[in-house]
């Protein structure tokens, strides 16, 4: 019963040495599922389409080298020109009312109100995020149509005459905005509302001693506060946006002719319809530079613009 | 006077109404005219109609007989709900197989997000190995590319394994997840390094730390991986379109699409109850697991 008797249980204990073995061992395994899923399922595939974009290729017969004639062919490919000319306006034009009446909503929900009522509101808005874009584009296609549709029903209540919503080209063009900013505009909500409820409640408590009120107080003290915020929001709004596909498809299949047709679903319809795999990688390419380019100009604006506290 | 005065500073955020009637006409009338309040409450009441307004109209056009489905005026409100297009729905295409592909398809790819999210991010947060850095961000990266650009390799990956037209070929790209990830190593990173300590003195090597204190405790961060997997996958559309090819293998809003495809405009309410039975799980994740959901929309913005 001396001291020294304790001293073996301690060596029981695993060395440093032999811990930080068996931990990289672990972390490996652990890692295993992941990265090997990537490896097979990301990285592959990139590697994939950027050899791809080289070749003219419609898995049948052999792929066949063809330099950079898929690329040239999307410059003068009419379609595919309209259908990224339509992507990019279409980009601008959502995302702009997207984070407009996410931001507005947002900033009414801040005013004092029954707490109920606040929770009621946050849920209806946040509600269209948890729907599928294929089926919130089933029921507003019947919303949209020409002669039973209950959009036009309504807007005859009003002398409106019956719009042809998906068969004239800017109609349906606005009908795709419209059902898109309608399921998406709740995401960029929210993220407003956190960012709107973080801001102290004394910031504006001393904006308003100083008489700066209403739309003075939101642009000169709430805007620069959220606008981290506003840019995060922005990016991943239209990174999105960017990304359009399940609406056009369901609600007009890029027509009439092409002015609902987007990039992606040019990518669809060259691989899966044309079986052009070679083109199609193209101009998933280029679709992939365009989003790089905005993460990055995400990036130099941040630095420039944006006001962290 | 003095108890009211307090009130009305304290839950501008926390939503509670603790003020009295009173406290709160003072307040309003003191900072807004009343012609803004009631122009917010319009715009408010205007947008939530505007939200809400589609879902119902959809709703009780499924609960019309198929035959006064498309009369005017239209019906907004169920009055007297007609169960006939929802027993024309299982007639006219197999709801039963497409909500079982779609619940295998979602539940896999969710408890396999779980899995292998928690276990990544685990070794990201508390494992220490050479490159760890520099193999996160690489994980995080593939974030930036979208589904678009890599689908057609998979396609051919896909076939090269055999897997084409399967359930599988659907299920086990999706399984590797970047976001997950993120989410797990996040919530790792936020418990305590204490238990690790507390555990390594008692023996423990790095696997039952992991195992008997760590893991239990993920449990929370692994719900907002799978409510996301789940409100991803079970709305998802493109890859379906792509990689399935016989409709024994559809998933709900796949088999939907075709159903309209298939009936046009001849009996809206079919297709509307088809659309109303797909929304019913959304629905259940809604009403239980919103909180959830919204801390993991909204992770990935505050990082």
């Amino acid at each position: 019963m001396t001291t020294t008797s304790a001293a073996p249980r301690h060596t029981v204990k695993p060395p440093a040495a032999r811990r930080s073995f068996v931990e990289r061992w672990l972390a490996m395994i652990f890692l295993a599922p992941t990265l090997l899923g990537m490896a097979l399922f990301t990285f592959l595939p990139i590697i994939g389409s950027l050899v791809l974009a080289f070749f003219r290729w419609d898995i049948i017969s052999a792929p066949q080298f063809v330099g950079f004639a898929n690329f040239a062919s999307l410059a003068q490919d009419p379609t595919v020109r309209v259908s990224f000319l339509n992507t990019i306006v279409f980009v601008v034009v959502a995302v702009t009312l997207q984070l407009g009446i996410a931001l507005t909503l947002a900033s009414m929900l801040q005013a004092r109100m029954p707490s109920w009522l606040r929770v009621f509101l946050r849920s209806t808005f946040f509600f269209p995020l948890v729907l599928s874009a294929a089926s919130v584009s089933i029921f507003m296609r019947y919303m949209f149509n020409e002669q039973f549709g209950v959009v036009n029903w309504l807007l005859s209540l009003i002398g409106i005459p019956a719009v042809p919503w998906l068969t004239s080209p800017v109609a349906s063009a606005a009908v795709v905005v419209l059902v898109y900013v309608w399921q998406n505009f709740g995401f960029s909500f929210l993220l407003f509302l956190g960012a709107l409820s973080n801001i102290p409640k004394e910031l504006h408590e001393a904006a308003n001693l100083d008489g700066a009120t209403g739309w003075k107080q939101f642009s000169n003290v709430t805007l620069p506060l959220i606008s981290p915020t506003v840019l995060v929001a922005s990016v991943m709004a239209i990174i999105s946006a960017l990304q359009v596909f399940d609406q056009p498809y369901v609600l007009t299949n890029g027509g009439p002719g092409d002015s609902t047709r987007t990039a992606v679903m040019v990518i669809f319809e060259s691989a899966f319809q044309q079986l052009e795999f070679g083109e199609a990688s193209a101009i998933g390419l280029v679709l992939t530079v365009l989003i790089l380019a905005v993460t990055a100009l995400q990036f130099r604006l941040s630095r420039r613009f944006v006001f962290y506290q | 006077m003095s108890s009211q005065t307090l009130h009305t500073g304290t839950d501008e955020h926390s939503g509670s109404s603790t003020g009295t009637p009173a406290t709160r006409k003072t307040y309003r009338n003191r900072r807004l005219p009343a012609a803004g309040t009631v122009g917010r409450y319009a715009a408010l009441a205007v947008a939530a109609a505007l939200t809400l307004g589609p879902v119902l109209w959809t709703l009780s056009t499924s609960l019309r007989t198929p035959s006064e489905s498309f009369n005017l005026p239209p019906s907004f409100l169920p009055l007297n709900p007609d169960f006939t297009a929802y027993q024309e729905v299982f007639k006219q295409i197999n709801v039963g197989l497409l909500v079982l592909n779609s619940a295998l398809v979602t539940g896999l790819i969710a408890l396999g997000q779980m899995a292998s999210a928690t276990l990544a991010g685990y070794a990201f947060a508390r494992l220490d190995f050479r490159g760890r850095k520099a193999i996160f961000s690489l994980v995080l990266a593939t974030m930036m590319v979208p589904v678009q650009v890599t689908i057609v390799p998979v396609f051919m990956l896909i076939r090269g394994m055999g897997l084409s037209d399967t359930l599988l070929a659907l299920i086990l790209p999706a399984i590797p997840t970047a976001f997950g990830t993120f989410l797990m190593r996040q919530y790792f990173l936020g418990l305590p390094n204490d238990f690790a300590e507390a555990a390594a003195l008692d023996g423990a090597g790095p696997w039952r730390i992991f195992r008997s204190v760590y893991a239990p405790l993920a449990v929370p961060g692994m719900a907002i991986v799978g409510i996301l997997a789940f409100n991803f996958h079970w709305n998802e559309f493109f890859r379906p379109l792509i990689l399935t090819i016989s409709e024994q293998n559809f998933t709900l809003p796949l088999g939907l699409v075709t159903l309209q495809g298939n009936l046009g405009t001849g009996s809206i309410s079919v297709v509307l109850a088809g659309v109303i039975l797909s929304m019913l799980p959304a629905l259940v994740v809604f009403i239980f697991g919103q909180r959830t959901l919204r801390e993991g929309l909204t992770a990935g913005a505050s990082k």
